[in-house]
């Protein structure tokens, strides 16, 4: 298992090294010029020099870049610009508000993807199959930002139920005590009921948008899988020995088809994670998806490096992750590299 | 089944639908081959008789190609004349979708720009064809160092966020109608790489290709005369699925200020402008266009299931 | 491995560094909220200290308020009756007693005043701070300059209790210069225990943690998203603020604040689009307090040195075709000062900003561009500021399609809001929306900056004439030694030569708009147009 997970982790040292170089060339191309900025409005040519100097942007690209390897090396990212702090430091206190909000919103998905999947495996051709695909189709039609200033207008605006678009608490509580970064679960580890109950409350349209966004591949992923399960012989069997049809669905056709489902959710996952920098920018969202955006916008160098650098490691995390899992799910399933 | 799920590790994060169309090709056992034109139509005309939202989907295209076309000769108002008099005024018979803040009309712009995102559209999933779609029949075909390197590539693109990826390269290039097409190619090259790589390895000791090898032909012959239009069903249905995301993708970066330049009608860079109007009361500024981009992805969203249904009804999922 | 266990221990890993955001209140000392001002913007700083290296305007805002200067201003009534800065009133704020000599100033500081950590002022943390303004680099050595005050042998050490100035020049801006926000008085003792070779004034250390002797002082700050102030409960720069503490959150959405404020969430707002100001106005459920920009103005600029708009008659053709009219209704609704429309372009009083005589007007810039050789027209870009798309966006569209109809084809140019200064000081964007506004009130302030041969960055139109230099100069030693007829006749000829050779348009002087609850009161108006949050109190 072991030597399994070494070999898998040596085989993304590639891609990482391809990832780093790509994002390393891509931000040097942002227009702008860091020096400029760090000199401030009223510099002279000869101060931006000397700033640049500062900075070693004077330096030719391979030396620079030889750096920026080596600072990686230590753990530094460097600091942004625009908010001045260390890269490192502010995508870890960032890090948990989007993958909380990513994983509230997957859940989310799961809860009304998965029984609209199977209703519509269990009825292929049916009034219920083509809603289904409808309405998941128009999810994955919306542009998210679009669904999100939508929700923001109809649920905060004008009737009143859901908190300001805030980002993850309401001004007037204070988060929990870190232990997760979770602010659902630290809230609950603190035992206050009411700050989990104003976390929850911020969390809501935003993971809905995004739930919205999702229900398409896990549906369809759900439906697809379901079907060619109730298709197979072994249902055919369960089924002929008179079981209940919910047993038959559920119990025996369900619990096969999860496979794909799960690497669907792992995807669907990672993809959201990096996807919902829309997500962040509409409902202020503290995430690292918003920084990223901001940071992009704004020629900030670092900040979009180790965005992107942080994104990739755990997009090969999460693809061992599931590799593994499905091992555990489905013991035929051998694992190699 | 266990081919089948050794396959999906390896697409790792295909979201769309067609991850799932993946699943399920590969759940059936033998591609099948679509027997001649008539036989198509026929099967064509079969599908949209019994599936009404193909058929609707079908009609939905006819439309919004045809605004792209001649849209501009439609409207009832210049796009791009400013009447600040009339700002800010709600739908009204003059102005069916209302004006915007220095009060052009929102019907015409919103028309108008069905030929911009149509083109950006269909040129960025061109491109991609080109790009994705032959390196990775090639990769299939030849297998060894082509399907590497190829296959290296998907993966480095693939471990990007992809939306922030696009917005790095069109912030590195400059924020034109072509760069946004090309970015929004290169992110959606993993996908086609690897669908067309694993439907021309599963073709490429069929029996027509040794047919083909028998009578003579090279390889390169064989990839682009037999293999190529073998898929080419499989990559049209892709192709519809992935203009939905373009006009998605553009419409995201013109959300943040890196699409179009104004002001020239687009629909995410409408959606952008109303959206500070949204909370104010003027909803129709953004609403519309919104409507309109989320109409034509629905419908190239639909389209490609139809297609599919078409191509080879096997594979519906 | 689970999913489970993968997600426990990513974020063991981060537990360590994760935000910790400041007990705030909890519901049951509702009370306090009388004393506790929520601000929403939609940025903050990037740094606590002006003298930092890129501090943004936002950092301005929490120097003002956690520092003392040696004085500040005096208020006086404003033009929509709000407390507006006295420029020429100044009032002690670490000093006890400013005496202002021939050639010097001296103050005499405040005994009892004591920086945050409880130390003593001395006149030695006011030689170090100033000292630190004039060699530290960028900005603020730049915004130091301005007032003539150059050099760390400049301010001098009478006694602990003394500090002179000395003048290289005879400048009237030397005093202002002192009540601006760049001369803040540093805990220095503080700062030295925290210095490195690397850094040896201490910036890196300033960056995030206040060391003033200001009437508030930073508890915490979460870049990009929140900043909280306290009441500094010992401060002896005024008059004891009334509010005791300040959250000041970072909201990037405009029609989020709007919401918020008209849901009573928040309390102050500013940095909204003109439009909501309007209508929360019309409302009347907030107060809104619009002011003009002091010595600001939105002007389109034009590139002197090149081709084509090297041609004074292309230039006043540009000018003639502005839809003036249409950027006030549409863009501003009505919340701008008009530069346009004037009965002619001759200054009558020796003020600035004030009108000229161009109006939109389309049959005079055709005839103009005919003249100028350029009947067909030609094809140029007009360059924005993203960062101020909300009001530069509409108008670049409106003044593109009126150039259109005199045969000018612009291509928009939206530049990111960090590259915008770059490309500004390159000085080869041909044609440009910008606004340029001086801390100091004063014309020749603005003219030195905006139009002077020296070629000054803020000159972005690479303008030069020697009449206008010759004319500035006048009037800036004519203010020196206080000869008001010069100084009147050298103000109304820049002014007239500005309108004439019009290397830059001006359109409207922009309007600083805040709104608030209709229980906050104190907002005052400074040069530097951020919050004060000293005056402000809550019923």
């Amino acid at each position: 298992m072991l030597s399994v997970i070494l070999k898998r982790l040596l085989l993304a040292v590639p891609t990482l090294i391809g990832v780093v170089v790509v994002t390393f060339l891509l931000t040097r191309a942002l227009p702008g010029d860091p020096a400029a900025y760090f000199a401030g409005p009223a510099a002279t040519k000869q101060a931006i020099e000397q700033v640049r100097a500062q900075l070693g942007l004077d330096k030719p690209l391979p030396v620079q870049f030889v750096r920026y390897v080596n600072d990686l090396a230590h753990g530094d990212l460097g600091n942004s610009l625009t908010t001045g702090q260390p890269v490192l430091a502010e995508l870890r206190s960032r890090l948990p508000a989007s993958a909380e909000l990513t994983l509230l919103g997957l859940i989310l998905s799961m809860s009304i993807a998965i029984p609209l999947g199977i209703l519509a495996a269990t009825k292929p051709g049916s009034i219920v199959d083509h809603v289904c695909r409808i309405v998941t189709t128009a999810g994955v039609s919306l542009p998210v930002f679009f669904t999100g200033l939508i929700l923001v207008y109809v649920f905060y605006y004008l009737l009143g139920w859901a908190p300001a678009p805030l980002g993850r608490l309401d001004v007037f509580f204070s988060a929990p005590r870190t232990v997760t970064g979770f602010y659902l679960i630290d809230s609950l580890l603190a035992g206050k009921f009411d700050l989990f109950r104003a976390a929850l409350a911020q969390l809501v349209l935003p993971a809905l948008t995004l739930a919205i966004f999702s229900l398409a591949p896990i549906a369809r992923m759900t439906r697809a899988s379901m079907l060619s399960v109730l298709a197979s012989d072994f249902v055919r069997t369960a089924r002929a020995s008179g079981l209940t049809r919910y047993t038959v669905v559920i119990t025996y056709a369900f619990r096969n088809a999860m496979l794909p489902v799960i690497t669907t959710l792992g995807m669907v996952f990672s993809f959201l994670l990096g996807a919902n920098v829309l997500v962040e920018k509409v409902f202020a969202w503290p995430g690292i998806g918003s920084y990223a955006v901001e940071a992009l916008i704004a020629s900030d160098f670092a900040p979009v490096q180790g965005f992107v650098l942080t994104m990739a490691v755990m997009y090969v995390i999460l693809n061992l992750i599931i590799d593994l899992l499905y091992g555990v799910v489905d013991p035929r399933v051998r694992i190699d590299a | 089944m266990m081919t089948a799920v050794r396959k999906l590790t390896s697409g790792k994060r295909a979201v769309t639908a067609t991850a799932a169309a993946a699943v399920a090709k590969a759940a059936s056992a033998e591609a099948k081959q679509p027997s001649g034109l008539a036989a198509t139509i026929n099967h064509a005309r079969y599908v949209i008789a019994e599936n009404p939202v193909t058929g609707f989907a079908f009609a939905l295209f006819a439309l919004i190609v045809l605004c792209a076309l001649i849209g501009p000769l439609l409207v009832p108002h210049d796009p791009l004349a400013s009447e600040t008099t009339a700002a800010l005024k709600p739908p009204s018979w003059h102005h069916w979708f209302g004006t915007d803040q220095i009060g052009r009309d929102v019907f015409s712009r919103v028309i108008v720009a069905t030929r911009l995102d149509f083109v950006i559209a269909v040129s960025s999933v061109a491109l991609v064809f080109l790009m994705g779609g032959l390196a990775g029949v090639a990769a299939g075909f030849f297998g060894g160092w082509t399907d590497r390197i190829v296959g290296r590539l998907a993966d480095t693109i693939m471990a990007f966020p992809l939306f922030v990826l696009a917005m790095g390269i069109v912030a590195a290039l400059g924020n034109t109608v072509q760069n946004i097409v090309i970015a929004t190619a290169i992110v959606n090259f993993p996908l086609y790489a690897r669908i067309a790589r694993s439907e021309a390895n599963v073709r490429r000791e069929a029996g027509f290709v040794q047919a083909a090898r028998l009578s003579g032909n090279g390889e390169f012959r064989i990839l682009l005369g037999q293999i190529l239009p073998n898929i080419m069903p499989i990559m049209i249905v892709q192709m519809s699925l992935t203009m939905g995301y373009a006009i998605l993708n553009a419409a995201g970066l013109s959300f943040i200020g890196l699409g179009v330049r104004p002001p020239t009608a687009e629909w995410g860079i409408m959606v952008a402008e109303g959206a500070a109007f949204m909370v104010s009361g003027e909803w129709w500024i953004a609403f519309f266009p919104g409507l309109a981009l989320m109409v034509a992805v629905f419908c190239f969203n639909l389209l490609g299931d139809g297609l599919r249904d078409i191509f080879d009804p096997q594979r519906r999922t | 491995m689970k999913r489970r266990d993968f997600l426990k221990s990513s974020s063991a890993a981060v537990a360590s560094a994760a935000i910790s955001m400041p007990a705030v209140f909890s519901p049951a000392k509702a009370q306090a909220r009388n004393e506790t001002l929520l601000i929403v913007s939609e940025s903050g700083p990037n740094n606590l200290d002006i003298h930092g290296v890129g501090t943004n305007v936002p950092g301005y805002e929490v120097s003002w308020n956690t520092y003392d200067r040696l004085i500040s201003h005096e208020m006086k009534t404003g033009p929509s009756g709000q407390p507006y800065y006295d420029k020429n009133k100044f009032k002690m704020e670490l000093a006890d007693d400013m005496n202002v000599g021939d050639m010097s100033v001296t103050f005499k500081l405040k005994k009892n005043a004591t920086f945050q950590d409880g130390t003593p002022v001395t006149a030695k943390d006011v030689k170090w701070s100033l000292d630190r303004a004039v060699t530290v680099g960028g900005f603020p050595t730049f915004q130091m300059r301005a007032g003539s005050l150059t050099k760390a042998e400049q301010f001098v050490v009478v006694d602990d209790n003394t500090i002179r100035i000395d003048f290289l020049k005879k400048d009237r801006l030397t005093i202002p210069d002192l009540a601006v926000v760049v001369p803040a008085i540093y805990n220095s003792e503080l700062v030295k225990k925290n210095v490195t070779e690397k850094d040896p004034w201490g910036l890196e250390y300033t960056k995030l943690n206040t060391v003033g002797s200001g009437a508030f002082k930073v508890t915490s700050w979460t870049a990009g998203s929140e900043v909280v102030l306290e009441r500094n409960d010992d401060w002896k720069g005024g008059e004891l603020p009334k509010i005791k503490r300040v959250i000041w959150r970072m909201v990037p959405s405009a029609g989020n604040r709007r919401a918020l404020l008209e849901r009573g969430d928040a309390d102050i707002s500013y940095e909204l689009p003109n439009k909501d100001f309007v209508e929360l106005k019309d409302a009347g459920k907030l107060n809104i307090i619009s002011t003009p920009f002091s010595n600001g103005i939105q002007y389109l600029g034009m590139n002197v040195k090149n081709p084509p708009f090297d041609n004074p008659k292309v230039r006043q053709a540009v000018a003639y075709a502005v839809p003036y009219q249409k950027i006030m209704d549409a863009v501003l609704f009505g919340l701008g000062k008009p530069m346009f429309g004037d009965k002619n372009n001759t200054a009558e009083e020796a003020v600035w900003p004030q009108p000229h005589g161009y109006n939109a007007d389309i049959e005079k810039a055709k005839a103009l561009m005919v003249e100028a050789g350029y009947a067909n027209g030609f094809d140029t870009t007009l360059s924005f500021d993203l960062g101020f798309a909300t009001v530069n966006e509409p108008m670049a569209v409106l003044i593109q399609e009126s150039l259109g109809q005199i045969g000018i084809r612009t291509t928009i140019n939206k530049i990111p809001g960090a590259n915008f200064r770059t490309e500004l000081n390159k000085k080869v964007l041909p044609l440009y929306l910008n606004v340029f506004s001086g801390w100091l009130d004063y014309p020749e302030y603005f003219f030195i900056w905006c139009y002077h041969g020296n070629n000054s960055i803020f000159n972005t139109m690479s303008y030069q004439s020697k009449d206008m230099d010759a004319l500035i100069d006048g009037a800036v030693t004519a203010a020196a030694t206080g000869d008001q007829a010069s100084y009147e006749k050298d103000v109304k000829g820049f002014v007239d030569l500005a309108f004439a050779d019009l290397p830059r348009i001006p359109l409207y002087q922009p309007y600083s708009n805040v709104a608030m609850q209709k229980n906050v009161s104190g907002y005052a108006y400074w040069f530097h147009r951020r919050l004060d949050y000293r005056t402000f109190s809550k019923a």
